[in-house]
């Protein structure tokens, strides 16, 4: 049995059509991702998931408790932990006292209460700022401290809503990390970002969608083997007018080009060779050749940014 | 343990506790204007305009005779204040009532949760005022006239519950928290002064029938029942038509909660 299985799983507001009909299904003891771009559909989805808005059309069954009977609600919601994209945090309490209040929802109370709640402030690395008024922490504490509460419930399914935007590097790290440790311990996790480094490095299958619509799905190994070239050559030129001179010399000999700002893409199996090519014949360009990763996938779809040539 | 209506005690007691928790932090400044405001009515009010008032009101001293009426209108305040501008701001800009839903508690735990707490205001609120008139009377005043003013927390708690699910009733409707001001002034205000707290309602044309209809009419004529009696028949009469308020607001309000949060 799939942790989730969405089918033909639909939801409008109104005239909008905030999810078109995906279908899904999440393995227990995975990573699955949701990446698009904004306003794809992502959050909405989440929110079906974690039982904050009622599905629209099609069915989604979470640990085998279809979602269209509301009476599986509270089982459904008592094995999911879920961190939302928007900081609702008790701003006026504590970290320990908020942490304290929540627990209480999942029947956590008393000593063994406080003893979960200090494992879980060490695991988020919280322990000195426990009696800090919420409304005192910095964004990134306060991220850590919405991903503590999510696991409360020690919950067999975590949901995460951009849970890294507006986390500096280091903590990003540590949190992956611990994200890490937490499938190894098998709990399912479901995840939306827009950095696609961090999907690549957790997720072991992800979604991209689009405007409501799921446009590609896979491993990120074989999301970038499908959608694009093994090697990208990047360039970075200032001048519009030799930035298009370079681009016309070069689009025949290459799968594919596009252009972000300044820069210059190049997607290539033979990325040796056409970097070569580059520095011999424009020598003062800097060119640096690299593989391809996720982000030329996600742009290569979504198509949002880039100019397409070739 | 759940109640009638799916609502899951022990949730709502942990909302309780949230909010219990957010008052202890601050109960130090919060209590005290609590003792203040029953002072300066019974004085302003009961003293100041009572010593006027040389044959009082309805046979009673000015003072015994606002008394009641007034610590009934506290548990109002104490309850309104809870379910109307502390809970939009948690509903909304907190973002809170979308935390808790995201755990195993759902709007009518909320609800009755929320509830739970304005009683327990209205009776911070009411005990503190019958405190002051216990004071008052041990001083020689006579503010209290009957053992079943020992009571009198009871019927203040009915009292609370009947604002605070009226108080969520009107939250649950409105968008704007600019809108309270119409529920203050042109609501919780005529109620305080034609309730029959001040002055007997029949002064008026019809002024007993239309304020038979409302809330905190009944609230005083119970209390004034309990702290002075003689009880009768019109005092159950009171305290069943708010306990019929309260259960059909009961019903009614997770289910306007609910078309707000599950959309
Ligand atoms: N409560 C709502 N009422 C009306 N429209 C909504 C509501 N929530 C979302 N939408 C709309 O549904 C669409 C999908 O929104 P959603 O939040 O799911 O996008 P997202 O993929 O999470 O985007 P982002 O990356 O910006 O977080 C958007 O057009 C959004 O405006
Ligand atoms: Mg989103």
């Amino acid at each position: 049995m799939p942790a989730i299985e969405a089918k033909n799983l639909r939801k409008t507001y109104g005239a909008l059509e905030a999810v078109r009909g995906i279908d899904f299904s999440v393995h227990r003891g995975e990573c699955f991702g949701f990446l698009g771009p904004n306003g794809a559909g992502k959050t909405t989805t989440m929110r079906m998931i974690y039982r904050a808005t009622p599905i629209g059309e099609g069915s989604l069954t979470i640990l085998g408790l279809d979602v269209g009977v509301g009476t599986n609600d509270r089982a459904i919601k008592r094995r999911l932990g879920v961190v939302p994209q928007e900081y609702n945090l008790d701003e006026r309490l504590s970290v320990r006292e908020n942490l304290t209040v929540f627990g209480r929802f999942y029947g956590l109370r008393g000593g063994p209460a406080q003893t979960r709640i200090d494992r879980l402030l060490r695991f988020a690395a919280l322990t000195d700022r426990s009696d800090t008024p919420v409304q005192h922490l910095s964004g990134g504490l306060k991220r850590r401290v919405q991903i503590a509460r999510g696991l409360l419930g020690d919950p067999d399914i975590l949901v995460l809503d951009e849970p890294t935007t507006g986390l500096d590097p280091a903590v990003r790290n540590a949190l992956w990390q611990q994200l890490v440790e937490l499938k190894r311990r098998d709990t399912t996790l479901v995840l939306t970002t827009h950095y696609m480094d961090e999907a690549e490095k957790l997720c072991d299958r992800l979604v991209i969608m689009d405007r409501g619509g799921i446009v590609a799905h896979g491993s990120p190994a074989e999301l970038i083997a499908q959608h694009v070239t093994s090697h990208v050559v990047e360039l970075h030129i200032e001048s519009e007018a030799e930035l298009e001179s370079v681009r016309q010399r070069h689009a025949s000999a290459v799968s594919r080009t596009a252009r972000l700002a300044e820069r210059l893409l190049l997607y290539t199996d033979r990325g040796e060779d056409i970097i070569q090519r580059v520095v011999h014949e424009s020598p003062h360009v800097v060119a640096t050749l690299r593989r391809s990763n996720l982000e030329d996938v996600f742009l290569e779809i979504t198509g949002h940014g880039l100019e397409e040539a070739a | 343990m759940k109640l009638p209506g799916d609502v899951d005690l022990r949730m709502a007691w942990a909302i309780f506790m949230r909010n219990a928790t957010e008052y202890g932090n601050t109960w130090r400044i919060n209590l005290l204007p609590n003792f203040f405001e029953p002072i300066l009515y019974l004085v302003g009010m009961g003293l100041g305009l009572g010593y006027y008032l040389a044959d009082g009101m309805e046979g009673q001293d000015y003072l015994a005779y606002i008394a009641p009426g007034l610590c009934a209108a506290s548990a109002m305040n104490g309850a309104s204040f809870e379910t109307t501008y502390n809970m939009f701001v948690k509903m909304t800009f907190a973002r809170l009532y979308d935390a808790y839903l995201s755990t195993p508690a759902q709007v009518q735990d909320i609800a009755f949760g929320e509830l739970l707490w304005a009683v327990a205001r209205a009776l911070i609120y009411g005990v503190a005022f019958l405190i002051v008139i216990a004071a008052m009377t041990a001083a020689g005043y006579s503010l209290l006239s009957s053992p079943w003013a020992l009571t009198m927390p009871l019927a203040l708690a009915l009292i609370g519950a009947t604002f605070a699910l009226i108080g969520e009733f009107f939250t649950s409707l409105i968008r704007q928290i600019d809108l309270y001001s119409y529920y203050y002034t042109l609501w919780l205000t005529p109620l305080f002064l034609f309730s029959g707290i001040f002055f007997p309602v029949s002064r008026f044309p019809y002024g007993e029938t239309i304020a038979w209809f409302t809330p905190l009419y009944h609230a005083v004529r119970l209390c004034r029942g309990l702290c002075h009696g003689p009880l009768d028949s019109s005092h159950l009469v009171s305290a069943v038509w708010l306990s019929a308020v309260c259960a059909v607001l009961l019903y009614i309000v997770p289910i306007r909660l609910r078309s707000r949060f599950w959309q």
